[in-house]
């Protein structure tokens, strides 16, 4: 198990320094450089910034300094919003976005675990069928359908729901159904495609036999089992949900980090992007990292190399 | 005459010819099936995967072959003819219909500036279908090659181009695609100036930047199939008697492991469409897709959001057919899954 989690910990690190050297790279083979968008700058400024931040040197030298500055958490200033810290700007908006993604990953648990588990034990009937339509059709509608539909029924239309900020919890209500749209009917389909493969085994056939409740039997012997896919799951809807706040916050105006993200690509403010994606990335990564464990944790029989 | 059992001596009437009866008893009842008219046979039976693959056509009809004689273009800015509400005319073709001429309608009315929005939705679509399947395409060469290679040659070989493909599964996708549309956007823009590489300004710079994103991050999955096939194909018999009769590791990869996983690559190809079209929609909504005045399915709702109050059949138009072009190639897929599948053979 130690042996396990230290290979995993060492290709999380290993990924993310991957990301952070692409990143680098990348941002440095943008044409013009990061100070290149001040059309304002004199000469002589120019050559003063860049001495401070170091842009005179040698690449490798200022590759170099770069990883230093990300291991003390320093992704420089941002080049936009003049006077703060790249840093500063993410650990202010990021609460924001976890709030709403948070309560977005609840929803589609809460939701989908639950209606896949009906749909799989009332198979064949209306209720499945209408489950089933409902989650093949949903899983083809990208995010930025939902959120602009149901901004446009619920908000304009009806006048339902607030559509900009996110003030009352009634700002909530939009942002969290669009953003939690795809994964819960990708749970639904994975539950209810789990749930009919574990209602099929035997140990469900000798539970019955020996007299288990049926509800003892469904709760204890075949959810505990069948949720296990929903659980590898974790990670690729953690991901989702990240990306996916980019388009919910620029369409709801919400002040988070996915608007933020998603702005600082028009203003080509390159320090916010750099800084922006590795945090993310460490994110992502360290949120696989911890699915992996835990799935392990809870299925002793997945041998994983 | 008694006949010597040991005798050599053959019977004659064993070589008198056939009579009818023994001649039907040789006849074979059902004509053999191969591979792919069963799975053809299988494929045609399912209603959804039939109706799908139908709207797939209708919609490729519209957005490859109706644009090119459609007798308005995508980029023509009509004056005085902003903003019109489907199927409704512009003062001047007003005026034109009253002098006898035949004035096509806007089914879709017009967008502010006075643009035809069915040609848009139309050329949007074609963008979105170019996207998914020339990502797929190239997504299966890469993953196909790479996943048979690393599965082939095993060992280290092996475990080092696996360990690369689990670095960028876990890499978050949309956060490099969007930096290497970034960081591509201007290279590609200088190229597209010189003279060789003229097709990339043709094509715009934002889709040549999509497809090498795909290129790079996307085979990851399709490599990781393919392997699990090749490990189990290259024991076989057939492998070890290519080998034996010299033939080379490129050949035996080519001709003898890749073939028998045809099945497996034409529906991974087929599911990976929806999924790129899926991302190519996403980007353009970001306004990182391809450059105006082409337009997308994805950059044509971002744009609609803004005047949704007055002109929401511009957001529910591009909204709905991309979830319908990506419904139909998901259900498509699955058929294909299920007729390929051979243990679900009746």
């Amino acid at each position: 198990m130690t042996k396990y989690i230290c290979k995993r910990l060492f290709m999380a690190v290993l990924t993310v320094f991957v990301v952070a050297t692409l990143t680098f790279f990348l941002m440095n083979a943008v044409p013009g450089g990061p100070y290149e968008a001040e059309k304002s700058i004199s000469p002589q400024a120019k050559a003063a910034l860049e001495a401070k931040f170091g842009l005179d040197k040698p690449l490798f030298e200022q590759y170099l300094t770069y990883l230093k500055n990300i291991l003390h958490g320093d992704f420089g200033p941002s080049l936009k919003q003049r006077g703060r810290n790249v840093i500063d700007i993410i650990l202010t908006k990021f609460p924001v976005s976890a709030k709403v993604g948070i309560i977005s990953v609840m929803v589609s648990l809460l939701v989908g675990v639950p209606v896949g588990c009906i749909a799989a034990v009332n198979r064949g009937k209306i209720s499945d069928s209408a489950i089933i339509v409902i989650a093949t059709v949903g899983i083809a509608v990208p995010s930025f359908v939902v959120c602009s539909l149901s901004m446009y029924f619920f908000g304009v239309k009806l006048r339902w729901l607030p559509t900009v900020g996110l003030t009352t919890w009634k700002h909530y209500v939009m942002p969290v159904f669009s953003l939690s749209f795809y994964p819960t009917t990708y749970i639904v389909r994975l539950m209810r495609s789990s749930m009919l493969d574990v209602l099929g085994q035997d140990y469900m056939r000798t539970a019955k036999a020996k007299g288990v409740s049926r509800a003892v039997s469904l709760f204890k012997h075949a959810l505990r089992n069948a949720v296990l896919p929903v659980v590898t799951y974790l990670g690729p809807m953690m991901a989702y949900t990240l990306t996916g706040s980019f388009i919910i916050e620029k369409v709801f105006t919400i002040p988070g980090l996915g608007g933020e993200f998603v702005s600082s690509i028009t203003n080509r403010d390159y320090m916010m992007i750099m800084g922006t994606t590795i945090f993310l990335a460490t994110l992502m990564v360290a949120i696989n990292f911890l699915v992996d464990i835990v799935y392990k944790i809870i299925d002793p029989r997945i041998n994983l190399k | 005459m008694v006949k010597n059992p040991l005798s050599f001596q053959l019977k004659a009437e064993d070589f008198l010819p056939a009579t009818e009866e023994e001649k039907q008893g040789l006849v074979v009842m059902r004509e053999s099936v191969g591979f792919w008219r069963d799975s053809l046979r299988r494929l045609v039976k399912n209603k959804v995967a039939m109706v799908s693959l139908f709207v797939i056509i209708v919609i490729m009809f519209f957005s490859f072959v109706v644009p090119s004689f459609y007798p308005y273009s995508y980029e023509q800015q009509q004056k005085g003819a902003e903003n019109l509400r489907p199927m409704t005319y512009s003062q001047a073709e007003l005026d034109r219909i009253a002098n006898g001429e035949k004035v096509t309608p806007h089914f879709l009315g017009t967008d502010k500036l006075g643009r035809d929005y069915a040609v848009r939705i139309m050329v949007g679509s074609r963008i979105s279908m170019t996207v998914g399947l020339v990502a797929a395409v190239i997504i299966l060469v890469i993953g196909a090659l790479y996943g048979s290679i690393a599965a082939f040659f095993g060992g280290w070989v092996d475990i080092i181009m696996m360990r690369i493909v689990d670095i960028i599964y876990t890499i978050p996708d949309v956060l490099l695609i969007v930096l290497i549309s970034i960081a591509l956007k201007g290279p590609l823009a200088g190229l597209s100036s010189q003279a060789a590489f003229g097709w990339v300004g043709i094509v715009g710079p934002n889709l040549v930047s999509i497809f090498i994103v795909f290129a790079l991050l996307y085979w990851v999955g399709m490599a990781r199939i393919v392997r699990s096939q090749v490990l189990v194909l290259r024991e076989s018999e057939y492998v070890t008697a290519a080998k034996a009769l010299g033939a080379g590791n490129g050949r035996i990869i080519r001709k003898h492991l890749l073939t028998n996983c045809i099945g497996t690559l034409i529906v991974t190809t087929t599911l990976q469409i929806p999924s790129s079209i899926f991302t190519e929609s996403y980007l353009s909504f970001l306004g990182l897709g391809v450059a105006a005045p082409l337009p997308s399915l994805g950059s044509l709702a971002s744009t609609a959001i803004n005047g949704m109050n007055t002109y929401p059949y511009l957001l529910i138009a591009p909204a709905l057919l991309i979830s319908l072009i990506i419904l139909s190639f998901n259900l498509f897929g699955d058929g294909l899954r299920d007729a390929f599948d051979p243990k679900l053979k009746k």
